[in-house]
């Protein structure tokens, strides 16, 4: 048996290979305990699946969007020009990434600043290798005959109009979807996002993940399925909140698909 | 027969149209106060979206109700327009129903359809008038309507009412004449509302109906020129914006932030990236980010002007809705507002953009503008495809980058990423930790 791989660019291109695509970890993807294992999950099914990839590691900084939704162009700019020099040199076509602002920021926002890559969400990518038959889903694991109900992310569906990769991947699993009334074009924003992430909210009634997360346990749930480093920790919060904690999950799309094939 | 009516007319309309033109000008030089925008790319794509947004009212079709009740003002708008080119002819010519002797039944047809439009824009008026003022839905009551928005909402309701009922009450009087044979009148068969309201009037001598289906005459062609002008003060100018308004919309992606150009240069400089073509830097370097209306690009306060205030935006905010200060349709509020300052400042040679004021800071403040999460719900709810969240992010800009003035925990970040490139504050240098499990691991 061999280990898992996670080869970086470097090595690769040390080796004269190119990998098919670049999995854009992310800085929560990276640092945020909770969404390093998303990340885990992640490329657990890449190796499993026997996808050519490689991520870059050390050489990989924050692609500059809470910078830019909060107002500073310059920050942005000096990490989107820095990491758009690292990837065209590593001659990168192809990025996926598990977080929607990244997946935003690179596919729209860079090629304004030379950076033109074909960029894919990980819920797009989970759905076509499931739909290509390379991932055959067991339809067991713990959610199994189970509610689950899918958060939208405001960066991937409204900015971005992605919507069913998400419910595709959920469906292909022995369970049961139940949307919340906001959902889709509608769906209620976690709270994070436009760089709310990274300090206290105004003053006001309530915490906007705590309004999102009494209408996903209203659904009666047993696990609230996301697609966004964001999202998952705010819901998780939200359900702290709540003291659900021990009823209802908070879980990736990835981590899902992880579980269901026993990679976890 | 004198042709004094006609001469009155005649004043009335030039009059009317002088006062009209004057204010359309003074609204398109509000808007230009905007920075220059080219908007003028995928010609086709953006016929459909007016099409289908404006004029198809698309994005009204989300909830029933509202929808089916505005879209029978909005027909009954269209059409009866159709019947006020009558009147204005009639008006010049001093004629009566021009169009009935060649029409013939066809005129009649056309006058009951009239009629039905004229019944279901009342009743939609009075259900809107109830919504707002007896059953207050929580969008239509928000504190931002207080005072003359709330009035001026209620006002063209009542305006139309009394417009559509006057129509009725003509074509009451005007069968009765016709049907005692009074020269002019024209018999046209059975007008099936109006027809409803004869048995009030028929008692009544024929000089009182002739009086009677004048003044309505009247009423309605100076009520509705009356009702063009007022609309241009008023948030219903979005009837006629609407249209270049959606024509005008965003088209990429609503996640896509508008780059900033005159940044990249300064950072390929930083960054020694060699910038090709790059232009020495623009002749007017004009504020980064937008701190009153004048940095705001044309676009956005034609949107400010398009807005209906109808509270769509502000009803799907989770800002507003968990009880944040921030409220989209307010944003668009104040711009308009402070348009509006600025123009009528200038056109009293007052100091215009100069008087000390400033839309942000004077209308709208930074507590409200940090609140957003830049969802873009705001932007998918609006009706006439208004974009809040790109006014909102572009004072941010100002506020980030002219004035440092963000929230501490923003710039703490703006200073994590500049040292350890993330965000939060973790050494660049552990970034690849997480893979260290993992490759100890066998694949299953
Ligand atoms: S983008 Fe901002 S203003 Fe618009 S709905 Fe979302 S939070 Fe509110
Ligand atoms: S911006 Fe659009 S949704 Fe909001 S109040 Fe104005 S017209 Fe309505």
């Amino acid at each position: 048996m061999s280990n898992y791989k996670v080869p970086t660019m470097a090595e690769m291109a040390a080796s004269g290979e190119s990998p098919e695509i670049l999995f854009w970890v992310g800085c929560a993807g990276s640092f945020d305990d909770r969404y390093k294992a998303v990340t885990q999950a992640f490329v657990k099914i890449l190796n499993k699946v026997g996808v050519s990839f490689a991520v870059l590691g050390p050489e990989e900084t924050c692609t500059g969007d809470p910078a830019r939704r909060a107002g500073n162009e310059f920050l942005f700019q000096m990490q989107a020009v820095a990491n758009i020099q690292v990837m065209n040199g590593y001659n990168i076509k192809k990025v996926v990434t598990a977080c929607p602002h990244c997946f935003n920021t690179i596919k729209n926002e860079y090629p304004a600043l030379g950076g033109a890559y074909e960029v894919i969400h990980h819920s797009q990518f989970l759905q076509s290798l499931i739909n290509e038959g390379k991932i055959v889903m067991k339809g067991g694991g713990e959610f199994k005959g189970k509610k689950i109900t899918f958060h939208d992310s405001c960066f991937l569906g409204r900015a971005n109009n992605v919507y069913e990769a998400p419910r595709e991947i959920i469906k292909a699993l022995d369970v049961e979807l139940v949307e919340m009334k906001r959902c889709r074009t509608k769906g209620l924003c976690c709270g994070a996002g436009g760089a709310q992430m990274f300090k206290e909210p105004e003053p006001g009634k309530k915490d906007i993940n705590v309004e999102r997360t009494e209408e996903a346990l209203g659904t009666g749930a047993s696990a609230i399925a996301v697609g966004c480093p964001f999202c998952l920790t705010m819901m998780a919060d939200g359900v702290k909140n709540k003291e659900k904690e021990n009823e209802v999950k908070v879980v990736d799309l990835a981590e899902l698909i992880a579980k269901d094939l026993g990679l976890d | 027969m004198s042709i004094l009516p006609q001469v009155i007319f005649l004043v009335i309309f030039v009059a009317a149209g002088y006062v009209l033109y004057r204010r359309i000008s003074f609204l398109k030089r509000n808007i230009m106060l905007g920075k220059k925008e080219e908007r003028n790319d995928q010609p086709g794509e953006r016929w459909k979206t007016m099409l289908l947004v404006a004029f198809g009212q698309q994005k009204m079709f989300k909830r029933w109700l509202p929808a089916f009740l505005h879209f029978l003002v909005y027909a009954g708008f269209i059409i009866i327009n159709l019947e006020v080119a009558e009147f204005i002819i009639d008006g010049f010519t001093g004629q009566h129903r021009i169009f009935a002797p060649f029409l013939g039944g066809f005129y009649t047809f056309a006058m009951n359809a009239f009629e039905f439009l004229a019944v279901g824009v009342l009743v939609a008026c009075v259900v809107f008038l109830i919504r707002r003022n007896i059953t207050k839905v929580p969008r239509l009551t928000m504190k931002e309507l207080k005072g003359w928005p709330a009035m001026d909402a209620n006002l063209i309701l009542i305006i139309e009412i009394c417009l559509m009922m006057v129509i009725l009450k003509m074509n009451a009087a005007d069968q009765i004449l016709a049907s005692r044979g009074v020269e002019h009148y024209t018999q046209l068969g059975t007008l099936f509302f109006s027809s409803l309201l004869t048995p009030l009037l028929e008692g009544f001598s024929t000089s009182f109906l002739v009086f009677t289906e004048r003044a309505a005459w009247w009423f309605h062609i100076v009520g509705i020129l009356g009702f063009a002008i007022y609309v241009t003060y008023s948030k219903h100018l979005h009837i006629f914006l609407a249209f270049p308004n959606t024509w005008y919309s965003k088209l990429q992606p609503k996640g896509e932030m508008t780059n900033m150009p005159e940044v990249t240069n300064e950072v390929n400089m930083m960054l020694g990236i060699p910038t090709e073509g790059a232009q020495e830097s623009p002749a007017e370097i004009g504020r980064f980010g937008a701190k009153d209306v004048n940095d705001l690009s044309w676009i956005n306060i034609m949107n400010a002007y398009s807005c209906t205030e109808c509270g769509r935006c502000t009803a799907e905010c989770p800002a507003n809705i968990t009880g944040k200060k921030l409220s989209p349709r307010k944003i668009m509020m104040d711009v308009r507002d402070r348009a509006e300052e600025v123009g009528k400042s200038v056109d009293a040679g007052g100091k215009g953009l100069e008087d000390g004021k400033s839309l942000l800071g004077d209308y709208t403040t930074a507590e409200e503008i940090n609140a957003c999460t830049s969802c873009n719900a705001c932007v998918e709810a609006c009706p006439v495809n208004i974009d809040p969240l790109s006014i909102i992010l572009q004072m941010r800009r100002y506020v980030a980058m002219e004035e440092s003035g963000s929230p501490a925990q923003w710039n703490a970040m703006f200073q994590n990423m500049e040292t350890s490139f993330s965000p939060w504050k973790f050494a660049p240098t552990d970034r690849f930790n997480w893979a260290e499990s993992v490759k100890d691991e066998e694949i299953k």
